[in-house]
């Protein structure tokens, strides 16, 4: 289908190869990132499709990290399944009672030793930096004794997702969403529904146009919550003593991350 | 020139056609000797130019090639699809046409929109409210679908090498309010809700007002609230990612208006009596601001033209037979002017602001962080407005909405109207419910018309079914026979309660 359309485009070949010479006088915006792949994919549809597939692909492939363990929550329970899910995507877990975490090691392995505490309810995860994103939360949903969550720097995370937070409004107490890319206001609103929650950390939310602003209208909405973070002064002191549990191998964790 | 310019607008439709190299004979030779000989030699070149026009038309059978260029802007001469109306009904069908259409550019799809800014269009006009607390299954499943569309929008609307979509989500929930008489239907509703598997919750006056310090609920006797997928989005960044999807995918796009069809017909004796069956062949489309228009040969018409759905219908012959015949139904589908006013109110309720909707039907929402709110209500049948144009009755607010305000929300005592707009609903006179599907008299008109102001969040669910209707014969995803045409024929009602 496309060759009529390449022959025909042949002529303008010339051109695109002269708008990527670097000394070019021409004002020409970042060839290599906009312009190349647009103008091919203008022009040829095998290119757009190949392109259009890519996106595809790595929609499917978010999907299918943040897919329903409903196999494990059928033989294992809800706590285990949200723990399995957790440690596949590289994060940390603690179930009640327990001092330590469980997490992965820097090859992304981990001890299968949680399966044992089927009975024992989830109380705090630990997804910093991973791709969780709404469907994701099917597995966590369950967890009624959830008490701390952390989703920093996840680029996931956007404002449906917080949407769904309200599951855990009678027990959680501590949430970070420090670094998240996608989250605004608007998702930052439906956490009103929190009522338990007494530490909030929104430290470096770029897309959060009036920090400010919003960190008064966050503490209003939670009297009972101290929020840190989002107005400019109390950024940087909170984003360094942000995470600070008790026993955490903090070297070990997660090595072999791109550093947010 | 002129003349030649002349005998080409005869050929067929009126418009300029730019000419071929010979006839630009210069004016000064008018007064030479030789002329009545080059009169005729010119004659001959025209007459040549005219057959030669149509041979090359010949030559390529089914084809709107026209080897002497076109105006900019019409549409093609030939569609399977004609969809009236841009709104974001028309968008959407056109788009779920193309993405499920079996192979690539297997349909020619076009859109015609009458304004290009669309000043009236009540897609740009509206609230940008989306809930899941209808009455009705469907409504609820489609609202359902909505909210997973938009949710994944990226997927569906992105366009390679265009930046993602972004439609401002808010997702701050609905809360409706009733009072004594009305505590009964509204927990009812939330059940029908709840099995549908929406996510919404009832509140006691107590847990109403632990959550919102700021309610008044003297006379509220339940509320719920919608926890999830619920709140408001911005219809424009809607309306322009459907365009913007359709059109990358092949949809033609004409500003132009549809003033009336060319339709043959022929009577079929029935059981019920004889009917007169028609189908729609030709579009006509009147292009803007000149006489110049384009017969649009096409198989299928959607009438997506929202508050004009009715017009536009009987352009076609529906409605316009003798009454108490089937040809006298008409779409009962007309516009009603109704007011947002946007205020402002600085100790107004925070950031936990829903889209509040009170026992006596006003809503309000909050609109941005900067203490500004938007909100309507719509009047009783007896005291609808005048629809000619879109002037707002700021008495309106002071009279009717205002008092209501102030009971609910007592710091609303003290506010500050900032401005307001109207726009028109697509009402549907017979039962406040969505129109879709074919005619049961003109065959190819198919109606996604009738939403009576709960359309704009349906849009994604509902351009699908409509796509699903004409590529596969019947709905896949939900099933919406309820909301065929054939109810004002057998007169049964398809009722949603919550209509705001
Ligand atoms: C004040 C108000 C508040 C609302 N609030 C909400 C809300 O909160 N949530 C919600 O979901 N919905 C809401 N709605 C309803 C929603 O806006 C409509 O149901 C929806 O936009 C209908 O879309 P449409 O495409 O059918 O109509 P429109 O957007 O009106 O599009 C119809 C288009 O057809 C064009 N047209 C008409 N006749 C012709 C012709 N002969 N030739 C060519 N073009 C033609 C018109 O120019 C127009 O652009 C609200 C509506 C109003 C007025």
């Amino acid at each position: 289908m496309a060759a009529p359309r390449a022959l025909q485009e042949c002529r303008a070949f010339p051109r695109l190869l002269g708008a990527r010479r670097p000394y070019s006088s021409a004002p020409c915006p970042d060839p290599l990132k906009g312009g190349i792949l647009r103008y091919l994919c203008n022009r040829f549809y095998d290119i757009e499709y190949l392109v259009g597939w890519c996106a595809k692909l790595r929609y499917r492939n978010l999907r299918r990290k943040n897919a329903y363990y409903g196999y494990t929550k059928e033989i294992y329970g809800d706590n285990v399944a949200a723990a399995y899910f957790v440690l596949s995507n590289r994060g940390r877990v603690r179930f009640q009672g327990q001092e330590t975490w469980f997490c992965v090691d820097w090859r992304g392995k981990y001890s299968s030793d949680f399966l044992q505490l089927r009975d024992v309810p989830v109380v705090a995860i630990d997804l910093s930096g991973s791709v969780l994103n709404y469907n994701g939360l099917d597995n966590l949903v369950k967890l009624t004794a959830l008490r701390s969550l952390d989703l920093s720097r996840c680029p996931h995370v956007d404002d449906w997702t917080l949407s769904r937070l309200h599951v855990f409004k009678d027990s959680l107490e501590e949430l970070s969403l420090a670094g998240c890319p996608q989250v605004t206001e608007r998702g930052l609103a439906c956490l009103h529904q929190l009522e338990h929650l007494r530490r909030l950390d929104l430290s470096h939310l770029p897309s959060v146009p009036t920090p400010g602003l919003i960190q008064i209208l966050v503490e209003e909405m939670l009297p009972q919550c101290e929020v840190v973070g989002l107005a400019p002064d109390s950024g940087a002191q909170t984003s360094r003593d942000g995470r600070e549990e008790p026993g955490v191998p903090s070297g070990a964790r997660r090595a072999g991350e791109i550093p947010a | 020139m002129i003349r030649a310019g002349r005998l080409c607008r005869g050929l067929g439709r009126p418009r300029p056609l730019p000419l071929p190299a010979g006839g630009s004979a210069p004016r000064s030779r008018q007064l030479r000797t030789g002329l009545p000989q080059r009169r005729d030699l010119f004659r001959d070149l025209e007459k040549e130019v005219v057959k030669f026009q149509k041979k090359l038309k010949e030559s390529l059978p089914g084809s709107d090639w026209d080897p002497l260029g076109t105006t900019k802007g019409l549409p093609p001469e030939r569609a399977d699809v004609v969809i009236v109306g841009g709104g974001v009904m028309g968008w959407s069908v056109a788009y779920w046409l193309k993405a499920l259409e079996p192979r690539r550019d297997a349909l020619r799809v076009v859109v015609i929109e009458k304004d290009p800014m669309y000043s009236q269009a009540s897609t740009v006009l509206s609230a940008g409210g989306i809930r899941q607390q209808f009455s009705l299954p469907e409504n609820i499943q489609m609202s359902l679908y909505s909210a997973f569309f938009l949710r994944t929008i990226n997927e569906h609307l992105g366009v390679v090498n265009e930046p993602p979509i972004d439609i401002q989500f808010n997702p701050s929930g609905y809360l409706f309010l009733a009072s004594e008489n009305g505590a009964a239907v509204l927990e009812e509703n939330v059940h029908i809700q709840r099995a549908e598997g929406a996510e919404v919750c009832l509140l006691s006056p107590a847990q109403l007002k632990k959550k919102y310090p700021w309610i008044n609920t003297n006379d509220v006797a339940v509320a719920s609230y919608g926890l999830e997928n619920e709140g408001w989005f911005d219809p424009w960044s809607l309306l322009t990612a459907f365009r913007r999807k359709a059109m990358s995918m092949g949809v033609f796009q004409c500003f132009g208006e549809v003033t009336s069809f060319t339709i043959s017909s022929r009577e079929i004796m029935m059981p019920e009596g004889e009917l007169t069956f028609s189908r729609i062949n030709y579009v006509r489309v009147h292009m803007p601001n000149s006489l110049e228009y384009q017969p649009v040969e096409c198989s299928l018409v959607v009438n997506a033209a929202g508050p004009w759905s009715q017009k536009l219908a009987e352009m076609a012959g529906v409605g316009i037979g003798p009454p108490d015949t089937q040809e006298g139904i008409k779409l009962p589908v007309e516009p009603r002017k109704r007011y947002i006013f946007v205020w402002h109110c600085p100790d107004g309720p925070g950031l936990d602001c829903p889209m509040l909707v009170d026992t006596t039907q006003a809503y309000f929402r909050r609109e941005g962080t900067g203490g500004n709110y938007l909100g309507g209500l719509s009047p009783p049948e007896e005291e609808e407005p005048d629809i000619q144009d879109l002037e707002v009755d700021h008495n309106f607010f002071q009279e009717k909405i205002w008092p209501h305000l102030a009971h609910r929300v007592p710091v609303f005592k003290s506010l500050k109207v900032k401005s307001a707009w109207a726009g028109y609903y697509d009402y549907n006179t017979f039962d406040q419910n969505a129109v879709l599907g074919p005619h049961p008299l003109v065959e190819n008109m198919l109606f996604i018309t009738g939403f009576s102001g709960h359309g704009l969040q349906l849009s994604p669910a509902a351009g699908r079914a409509v796509a699903e209707l004409i590529l596969k014969g019947k709905f896949m995803t939900i099933n919406m026979e309820k909301f065929s045409f054939n109810r004002f024929v057998s007169g049964e009602q398809v009722l949603e309660r919550n209509i705001i």
